[in-house]
């Protein structure tokens, strides 16, 4: 089983690689996200450092609903996920490929988008270890949800407008916890950062196990 | 000889259109069928439906021993199909595509090297990425990752589109080849003359039934 | 089918119309009970009148929303014994959720509006107005999923797997909201104070409950029943495309194009 996410893994980040989707357009556009709340807060400095975690949240929502569809689109191009089925590959195994290559992707993000805050929005890491705890926490949550409600959608026709729709609900915490764990990571607020990761980290085992469970009835109604 | 696919008053629907409305039709091992038909007949639709990819609403069906009333998922493993969409990662090499899809299936990636040279693609090719491949070309690397997961039962749509004179040629003796060593083919197709050649049997489809059959030749 | 055929054309049968009239009558009754007879709160006044249509509908929604997950769970085990039986548990599950999200509509309006009277605002970000827009927007979605076309058992089972994934969500929702208000806690506003609930306003709020129970049972079985003869009147179409397509004459190009 490992052998075919880690297949599945690789064939991802190596079309990632030539296409560069996620490098070339997604991180650049988060980026220009970041620049453009300055504006719609006036370049307002202390506002904008009050509000650094959440902001950067919500550019990882934006980044990683448009990874996840396009981690459903390289493979809907031609024919809903049709190879997989005829495959004995496990719906399991490609649940967790999947997972782990976007995961891989959102990391990459948020790699560019961390020190854009620091530098654009002027605030300091006072905990660097839970930055990157509740960093790390966030994108699992994020890939694991994504694909989940990512194959939901692939197969229909109205994905790119369904997508947000299903999944944003289901992100919500997860910008919460993201959120305010930061707050506590860049010493804007005092808050229970740590309990906050722990939380994103539970959302993220709870899809997990439901993805595992469910992928392969919801692979064979795509 | 064992028989491979049994339809019985078949009905399949797709959204909510009646795409097969009742097939009878029952292949033996090492059969090359040729499914003939206007666009609409249901060719597509009774390819996808052996593949065990379309839910069968009613009529009795089986597919190399398994029912697909009961379980659609058991057979696909040992079946190849090969939609008129190609469904390649547009940004993998030619040999990439293959490998993977050859260990997707069960195989060795070293069965890739070996299908793409049997389909004919001059190996200056395999390392081109896909998207920069003519669609004949493309065809090619779709046909090859099929044979690289060497099914007992080949269910083709169109095979021979896009592809030249000497690439249909090449086909055919591939799917000879294979239906000599135990397999079975089932494929779609309009190209008259080149696909009667091949086939062992035609049979006609209308209105998403079978309405004629030639029989074994 | 529990459906005869010969009121298959109908929504209402007598036992309906029977539960309909009731629930006009309950709901005259109920607006007099509580806009008149029961007496303003000692602490907001006239408006927890807004509690007793507030606080039925919330409770009514969470119910179809459960009902929602129940018939989503059997429809699944059932449908994974034999792929076309258990369609009666997707209708149902279809129908509660559509009440479901009309009450949590419900339940969002009386409460802003009771919101504006009490705390001077429509909206506060508190956790229970919070919880219960995320719910009202994941259902919105889940009924968004069960309007696009698809074959009809392909579709139950996809919006049977997001119910029960939407459902498993909700606590998850509930819980981390709830703890970001209680750790943001602002002391300068305070939150209105649940009212003292006794006397005639107890009964008033147990009457309305059972009212808006009663309308909203109806909504269900009118709603499941739609969609019953929605299913009547596919399956009548797919016998006459189905014999239609065998009058195909070989000659004939006006099918439809091959359909994957």
């Amino acid at each position: 089983m490992l052998a075919e996410v880690l297949l599945l893994a690789r064939k991802d980040l190596r079309i990632e690689r030539r296409a560069k989707v996620a490098v070339g357009q997604v991180a650049p556009l988060t980026l220009l996200i970041v620049v453009v709340f300055a504006f719609a807060l006036d370049a307002n400095a202390p506002l904008l450092e009050i509000g650094a975690g959440g902001l950067y949240w919500v550019a990882v929502l934006y980044g990683g609903t448009l990874l996840t569809q396009r981690a459903f689109e390289i493979e809907t191009e031609g024919g809903n996920f049709d190879d997989f089925k005829m495959s004995p590959i496990k719906a399991q195994s490609l649940f967790l490929g999947k997972s782990l290559s976007l995961f891989i992707q959102i990391c990459a993000l948020e790699l560019v988008l961390t020190p854009a805050i620091l530098l654009l929005y002027d605030v300091q890491v006072a905990e660097w270890l839970l930055l990157i705890a509740a960093g790390v926490a966030g994108a699992v949550a994020f890939s694991v949800c994504g694909v989940l409600w990512g194959v939901m959608a692939a197969g229909l026709r109205v994905r790119s407008t369904l997508l947000p729709l299903l999944l944003i609900p289901v992100l919500a915490p997860v910008l919460l916890a993201g959120s305010r764990a930061f707050e506590t990571a860049l010493g804007i607020r005092a808050d229970a950062g740590w309990s906050w990761t722990s939380l994103m980290f539970v959302i993220a085992a709870v899809h997990t196990v439901v993805g595992l469970a469910a992928f392969g009835f919801l692979l064979e109604e795509s | 000889m064992s028989t491979i696919v049994k339809f019985e008053n078949v009905v399949a629907v797709a959204g909510s259109f009646p795409v097969l409305t009742g097939v009878d039709i029952s292949v033996q091992e090492g059969e090359i069928v040729l499914l003939q038909g206007k666009n609409g007949a249901g060719k597509t639709s009774f390819l996808r439906a052996c593949a065990g990819l379309l839910r069968i609403n009613d009529g009795s069906a089986q597919v190399l021993g398994f029912d697909l009333r009961v379980n659609r998922q058991a057979p696909r493993r040992y079946i190849g199909l090969l939609g008129h969409e190609n469904n390649l990662y547009r940004d993998l090499w030619a040999i990439e595509h293959v490998e993977f899809r050859a260990v997707l299936g069960g195989g060795q990636k070293s069965d890739a090297a070996e299908a793409l040279a049997r389909v004919g693609l001059t190996s200056r090719l395999w390392s081109v990425p896909i998207s920069a491949l003519s669609a004949g070309q493309r065809r090619k690397v779709a046909i090859a990752s099929l044979i690289a997961n060497r099914p007992q039962l080949w269910l083709l749509d169109e095979p021979h589109s896009a592809l030249d004179a000497l690439s249909r040629a090449d086909l055919n003796a591939i799917l000879k080849e294979a239906a000599a060593s135990g397999a079975t083919v089932i494929f779609a197709s309009h190209e008259g003359v080149l696909s009667e050649e091949l086939s062992s049997r035609v049979v006609t489809m209308r209105g998403g039934q079978v309405v004629g059959d030639s029989g074994a030749r | 089918m529990p459906e005869r055929t010969d009121d298959s054309k109908m929504t209402a049968t007598p036992l309906t119309r029977v539960l309909g009239i009731l629930g006009i009558a309950a709901s005259v009754v109920m607006a007099v009970l509580g806009l008149f007879i029961s007496p303003p709160d000692v602490v907001q006044g006239e408006a927890v009148r807004m509690l007793y249509l507030h606080v039925p509908s919330i409770w009514i929604a969470y119910g179809s929303f459960v009902l929602t997950s129940i018939s989503s769970l059997l429809f699944l085990a059932r449908s994974k014994r034999r792929e076309d039986s258990g369609r009666h548990y997707d209708r149902l599950a279809g129908s509660a959720a559509e009440v479901g999200v009309v009450f949590t509509g419900l339940t969002l309006i009386t409460g802003m509006l009771w919101g504006k009277v009490t705390w001077g605002t429509y909206w506060q970000w508190d956790a229970r107005l919070t919880t219960t827009v995320l719910l009202f927007v994941t259902y919105l979605g889940y009924l968004a999923l069960r309007r696009l076309p698809a074959d009809p058992v392909v579709r139950g089972r996809r919006a049977a797997v997001m119910a029960l994934i939407s459902f498993i969500n909700v606590p998850i929702v509930h819980y981390s909201v709830d703890w970001w208000r209680t750790l943001h806690q602002k002391a300068s506003l305070s939150v209105g104070r649940r009212p003292e609930i006794t006397g005639e306003m107890y009964w008033t709020l147990l009457y309305s409950a059972l009212t808006v129970t009663i309308v909203g049972a109806w909504l269900i079985i009118h709603r499941y029943r739609v969609i019953r003869l929605e299913e009547i009147r596919d399956e009548e179409n797919l016998k006459m495309l189905i014999s239609s397509r065998h009058q195909e004459k070989p000659t004939d190009s006006t099918a439809a194009g091959e359909v994957s």
